[in-house]
């Protein structure tokens, strides 16, 4: 498969992406060797035990104890620690193995680098190691939605109408009711009619669950959105124009803000009128919506800049904190944690 | 047949969402209907993960140009769908501990939860995390105040950009206190609280009102489009 993909990129332009990812692993492979080293996750495995008591009609409900008993059930679980309390507890007591390096937790976090590096690459041009993120992320996104359909509503919204006691036995312990509902047979029905769009026959057949889909969502989104949308927003449009202070004078910012805000939706919504021409006092009117508008959009515009900062700038927190271990504001790291230990030691 | 079939399902449960909030006995209907709606929105999940792994099983029977992505995207989506499924490393719930499939399958420590914690997360947040530079690029070229609306969204821009960040802070920070409605972070706080706040209002009432107009033009059967060509 590397030959395929090699071959799609020009000589020239896949040798100098060959070096500067070469550049970049002899770059890294320093980093790792220098100080403290770089990349590692740690954890630790908390046991709880629990046991289980019966109570009203049948009903079993489990709590935590705090020892192991022959009737009680335990559970294992690993969970973070930083760097800084791995090396405290080697302080405190050498060759521990209560905190310890978790391997699959340190390969993903050298892997998202990887990812991370592989996107930003595309900056400078397509190329293989782009292309495979894309490809990777395209089949980690429709598996991720299908499997949070399945567990989050085909299981408890279907399969626990149909088969109540099996799926009671089999994940959902504590699911209420237990009768087979006869009623979740239709969206059954039009979920198959739906996937038969996949054979070369569904395609007439599919049209009735499309259409229970379009009717119930138009339906729904209309009442929120007359609801929400219209009735709450024309309310809170409603504002004084002229506002008065506690001791009876005239508030001049607040009245001028309520004017503006009640003549700034008034010519904005005049602007979206295609009906009427835009001459006159309503092309006026109009104007001065564009203006409005063009005031939203720029105010949209920096938000959206400033949001994608934002995640630029916590992708390079990610390179240069967790994985690179360069930088370290937290203290998470820091000898402080051990030198504190050896002193009380 | 069919297609007036399909035009009276979409009547009837468009229906039943629109008199369920005046009619207090059509509220278990609604909800009846909406967990109708929320099953086929998840069986559109599986229809898409279906679509997507019959295109490339076609483009990598071809052997087309790039056949080996399709290979990896294939191979991300069954090992996805098999971890995620088969809720590989979930351990039981603390309020089922004898059952052991009781646990969620993105449980701190299952497979799933690594796949979306060091694959899914770093590529996505990064894709948009990349988009930055193209806003920042394409705005560079494209924004130009050549006339009075393009002057106020450029101006509009900066302002929040700058009154946003400690750069506007230490710009405008000399003003004195009766002029301090001018600094950086007091513009941007009142473009917000005013004129964003009347141009995003009329956008909102303006898209509501069209969401309605779509809504009774589905219902009715005058919009006919999502049947197909030949409905």
């Amino acid at each position: 498969m590397s030959d395929v993909i090699a071959n799609q990129s020009e000589p020239t332009q896949g040798r100098w992406w060959i070096g500067l990812f070469l550049v970049i692993a002899v770059l890294v492979a320093i980093r790792a060797g220098i100080g403290e080293g770089m990349g590692r996750v740690y954890v630790q495995t908390e046991s709880t035990s629990y046991v289980s008591t019966e109570g009203e009609g049948g009903r079993v409900s489990w709590s935590a104890v705090p020892g192991v008993t022959e009737d009680s059930v335990t559970i294992d679980r690993d969970v973070f620690r930083t760097a800084g309390q791995y090396r405290a507890a080697e302080a405190a007591a050498p060759g521990q193995q209560a905190i310890r390096l978790s391997w699959d937790r340190t390969i993903g976090l050298w892997l998202a680098a990887f990812f991370t590096l592989a996107v930003f690459s595309f900056l400078a041009g397509d190329n293989p190691a782009y292309k495979l993120t894309e490809s990777i992320v395209i089949g980690v996104s429709a598996g991720y939605w299908m499997v949070v359909a399945f567990w989050e509503t085909l299981v408890p919204k279907l399969l626990a109408q149909l088969a109540p006691d099996l799926v009671k036995a089999w994940c959902m312990p504590n699911l209420e009711g237990g009768a087979f509902n006869p009623v979740a047979l239709v969206p059954l029905g039009l979920g198959i009619m739906l996937l038969s769009q996949l054979t070369p026959l569904g395609r007439h057949v599919g049209r009735w669950p499309l259409a229970f889909v379009i009717g119930t969502f138009a339906g729904l989104k209309m009442v929120s959105h007359v609801e929400s949308d219209i009735i709450e927003q024309v309310r809170a449009t409603v504002l004084p124009l002229v506002v008065s202070s506690e001791d009876g004078s005239l508030a001049a910012w607040a009245s001028l803000r309520n004017v503006l805000i009640v003549t700034g939706v008034l010519c904005t919504l005049a602007y979206f009128v295609f009906s009427v021409e835009h001459k006159g006092a309503v092309g006026r009117a109009a104007r001065v919506g564009v203006w409005f508008l063009m005031i939203t959009f720029g105010s949209a515009f920096g938000f959206t800049v400033m949001g994608r900062i934002a995640l630029l700038a916590a992708r390079f927190e990610f390179l240069f904190i967790d994985w690179l271990w360069l930088i370290d504001p937290k203290g998470e790291r820091g000898m402080s944690v051990v030198a504190a230990v050896m002193q009380s030691g | 047949m069919s297609r007036s079939i399909a035009l009276l399902i979409c009547l009837v449960g468009g229906l039943t969402m629109l008199v369920s909030p005046f009619l207090p006995m059509a509220t278990g209907w609604a909800n009846e209907v909406t967990d109708w709606f929320n099953i086929l929105a998840a069986m559109a999940f599986v229809l898409g993960g279906g679509s997507l792994l019959k295109v490339q099983l076609m483009r990598l029977s071809a052997r087309g140009p790039g056949w080996g992505y399709s290979a990896v995207t294939l191979l991300a989506f069954v090992v996805t769908l098999w971890v995620g499924l088969g809720k590989v490393g979930v351990v039981a719930d603390a309020s089922a501990p004898a059952v052991a499939w009781s646990g969620k399958p993105d449980d701190e420590g299952s497979a799933f939860w690594w796949i979306y914690l060091y694959v899914m997360t770093p590529i996505t947040s990064t894709l948009f995390a990349v988009l930055a530079f193209y806003v920042a690029s394409a705005a560079f070229r494209a924004f130009r105040a050549k006339n009075l609306e393009a002057t106020l969204l450029l101006v509009t821009a900066f302002i929040i950009l700058l009154g946003r960040t400690f750069a506007g802070v230490v710009l405008t920070g000399w003003l004195p206190d009766w002029a301090s409605g001018l600094r950086l972070e007091n513009l941007a706080v009142t473009i917000m609280d005013v004129f964003n706040t009347a141009g995003n209002r009329a956008i909102i009432i303006g898209i509501a009102l069209g969401v309605a107009s779509t809504g009774i033009r589905l219902m009715l059967g005058l919009d006919r489009s999502y049947l197909g060509g030949d409905a």
